[in-house]
């Protein structure tokens, strides 16, 4: 199935470059998943850059090029993404916006390094990503060991004394973000009652809820996505259990409200300050809502990132990759979600990372807006 | 001991699911002597419908959940069970006489086609439904503040389980249908030969193995509250694993071993860790099988001559 799949990709892929190799345009890629359980927030990234490409050409393309775009679906599935990023490579695509999972966007990059191609995550939070010295990286987004340190500052200032247990799914980005939190909260010397891992797909999460009610669990800090930590939640109530869920970036998106339902009200996740009230996003944000999208998540980061890049290769006056992250990293860059400078690891130097928190209506707002 | 309780009643719920979609892998195993391995992505099907169904009845202005809840099970049943006739019609009939494995690689394929079918038809995304039955029971207040809690959803899933089960027993054991699958399964030739349409009878294991899936899948849809395309394989593996646990080929058997397999899961998560409960459930399947090859409730197969 995946490799029928995958040469209907291969095909879809030739044939749109060679027509593209025609018409002299620039084809860059996005990559995420698509298909499968995080396909919510694959279609974020794909928004975003679908956006991002329309707007360029409108205003003239890049170097004198029109941008064509192409989409990778990696379902979140390492094997997946590494083919994906293959195929780009091969395809000579100089630029990927993308992956969203963590555990993707890491063996991709190696990928792209070997196949000269920039890759730039909006949405990977791993610190590994960036932490290869691998020359072709960057990120739009923060690092889960800034995410952590934020999850753990409002665990200890509200949760102090109380019963803590802290879950991961085992995936490269659950797992890395449950033991950043763990790190920081053991060294402000707070110990958690309960820790354990499940499966990524686990649907019961019956037995786990009733361990956590035997132990008296007053917040429940989830390293892992959006549908899993949406069972917790819904599971958790149908026993009567009140107990808070935090959990990380992977919950910005409506569908998690979908899935607990009302239950959602309290639930709490770290993420950026809302890339949507900023005031450079505000026109952009009303171009996406004119279209019937809401730019939520990391649709905006996607945005970014390509303007990053496209502002980068207007700069160096080539689109050779090498150059282009060089240039990225010498700059600095006015983009929707505000200006941006790079390290030389590829991570950005400005970060906030803020708490959210669900409504039982399926809206989440910042609960302590910065200055407070 | 509250705690015991609640793992218990958690266990229960999960295995009863396992049980009634194992049945269907059992009775098929039973009668033709083949694994069919689309009977997982039978289940997701199920649950496609059971959703479609319900999303249909509360746009026509339907609010009484009863009514709601009985028209989404027949008719989930009886959609699912067509497809379950027309899988074994156009998939493995014609493979019957073929060599041992013919059919089973025909299953392999049609549980491909189904699952990359809902996928195109129905999105690759989780389709979740916000909770249609809620609120349940305390069952008992412990002394350090436990509460054993028993939801409504829980007490429809098992006993929905319980009925079903009793009447297709009454099935197999009573009727005329019952008696037919009885013959073809102890041999087909003779069966033919004194007059039991051995087409049809297979056809009707099918089409029950298929219904029964269905009320797996709504049960899923309420007590979880999602489907997605892909939720038959890792289903349907826990299904085979119970049936296989039970002794294929026995009705009670796939039962048993659905809710072995359930409780086993839940009580390792309880009392050891979840990481682990996979690994505990497939490690008691292998020492059940090297102490009692054929299964819990298996009959020894009688070489034929």
């Amino acid at each position: 199935m995946k490799s029928l799949k995958l040469i209907g990709l291969a095909l879809g892929t030739s044939l749109a470059l060679s027509t593209a190799a025609l018409a002299q345009d620039i084809t860059v890629g996005v990559a995420g998943p698509m298909t499968g359980g995080e396909s919510a927030f694959g279609r974020q990234l794909k928004n975003g850059a679908e956006q991002a490409v329309k707007d360029l050409n409108a205003s003239g393309g890049l170097l004198g090029k029109k941008l064509a775009l192409e989409v990778g679906d990696d379902a979140c599935d390492p094997k997946q993404a590494r083919s994906v990023a293959e195929k780009f490579a091969s395809a000579k695509v100089p630029f990927v916006a993308g992956h969203y999972c963590s555990s993707s966007s890491i063996p991709a990059s190696e990928a792209y390094a070997d196949g000269n191609v920039l890759q730039i995550t909006p949405a990977s939070t791993n610190p590994l990503f960036t932490e290869r010295k691998l020359w072709n990286v960057a990120r739009v987004c923060g690092r889960d060991d800034q995410q952590g340190l934020v999850a753990a500052e409002y665990i200890l200032k509200t949760y102090k004394g109380k019963n803590v247990a802290i879950l991961n799914d085992k995936t490269t980005y659950g797992k890395g973000l449950a033991d950043e939190t763990k790190k920081a909260l053991n060294k402000a010397g707070f110990t958690e009652k309960m820790f354990e891992s499940y499966n990524k797909g686990d649907k019961d999460f019956t037995a786990i809820v009733s361990r956590m009610k035997r132990d008296n669990i007053d917040l429940v800090y989830v390293g892992g996505y959006h549908q899993e930590s949406g069972l917790i939640v819904r599971q958790m109530r149908d026993q009567g259990l009140q107990t808070v869920l935090m959990a990380g970036d992977a919950l910005a998106d409506k569908e998690f409200a979908s899935i607990t339902g009302p239950a959602a009200e309290g639930t709490l996740f770290t993420f950026g300050p809302d890339p949507r009230n900023k005031p450079t996003a505000k026109a952009i944000v009303e171009k996406f809502k004119s279209a019937n999208i809401d730019p939520e998540g990391y649709t905006l980061y996607t945005y970014a990132a390509m303007q990053v890049w496209s502002q980068a290769v207007t700069k160096a006056g080539t689109t050779d990759p090498k150059k282009v992250m060089d240039t990225i990293k010498a700059g600095a860059w006015d983009t929707v979600i505000g200006k941006m400078e790079f390290d030389a690891k590829g991570d950005i130097k400005q970060i906030d990372y803020v708490v959210y928190k669900w409504d039982s209506k399926g809206n989440y707002t910042e609960i302590n807006p910065k200055g407070s | 001991m509250d705690y015991f309780a609640q793992q218990l009643i958690n266990g229960i719920v999960l295995g009863s699911i396992y049980g009634l979609i194992a049945i269907g892998y059992t009775m098929v195993y039973g009668i033709v002597g083949m694994i069919n391995f689309a009977h997982g992505d039978i289940f997701m099907i199920g649950g496609f419908i059971a959703l479609i169904t319900f999303l249909l009845l509360v746009s026509l202005g339907l609010t009484a959940v009863p009514v709601i809840l009985l028209i989404v099970l027949l008719v989930s049943m009886a959609i699912t069970a067509l497809y379950g006739w027309t899988i074994e019609r156009i998939a493995y009939r014609p493979l019957r006489h073929s060599f041992r494995l013919a059919p089973m690689l025909s299953a392999i394929g049609m549980s491909f086609v189904l699952i990359n079918y809902s996928q195109i038809a129905q999105g690759a995304r989780v389709k979740p439904v916000p909770p249609i039955i809620t609120g349940g029971y305390t069952l008992h207040e412990g002394s350090e503040g436990f509460v054993v809690r028993l939801s409504n959803v829980q007490i429809i899933v098992v006993i929905a389980t319980i009925v079903l089960l009793a009447i297709f027993t009454w099935l197999v054991s009573r009727t005329r249908l019952g008696r037919d699958m009885r013959a073809c399964e102890q041999d087909q030739t003779m069966a033919a030969l004194l007059g039991v349409d051995v087409d049809r009878t297979i056809s009707m294991t099918f089409v029950i193995g298929a219904a029964l899936a269905a009320v797996a899948g709504m049960m899923y849809l309420l007590y979880y509250g999602l489907v997605d395309f892909f939720m038959g394989f890792v289903a349907g593996i826990k299904a085979f694993t119970a049936a296989v646990l039970g002794g294929i080929g026995s009705l009670p058997g796939a039962m048993l071993g659905g809710l072995l397999i359930g409780l086993i899961e839940t009580m390792w998560s309880a009392y050891f860790s979840v990481e682990y409960k996979d690994v505990a459930a497939f490690s008691i399947l292998i020492v059940v099988l090297i102490f009692l090859p054929t299964g819990l409730l298996g009959r020894p197969e009688v070489e034929k001559v």
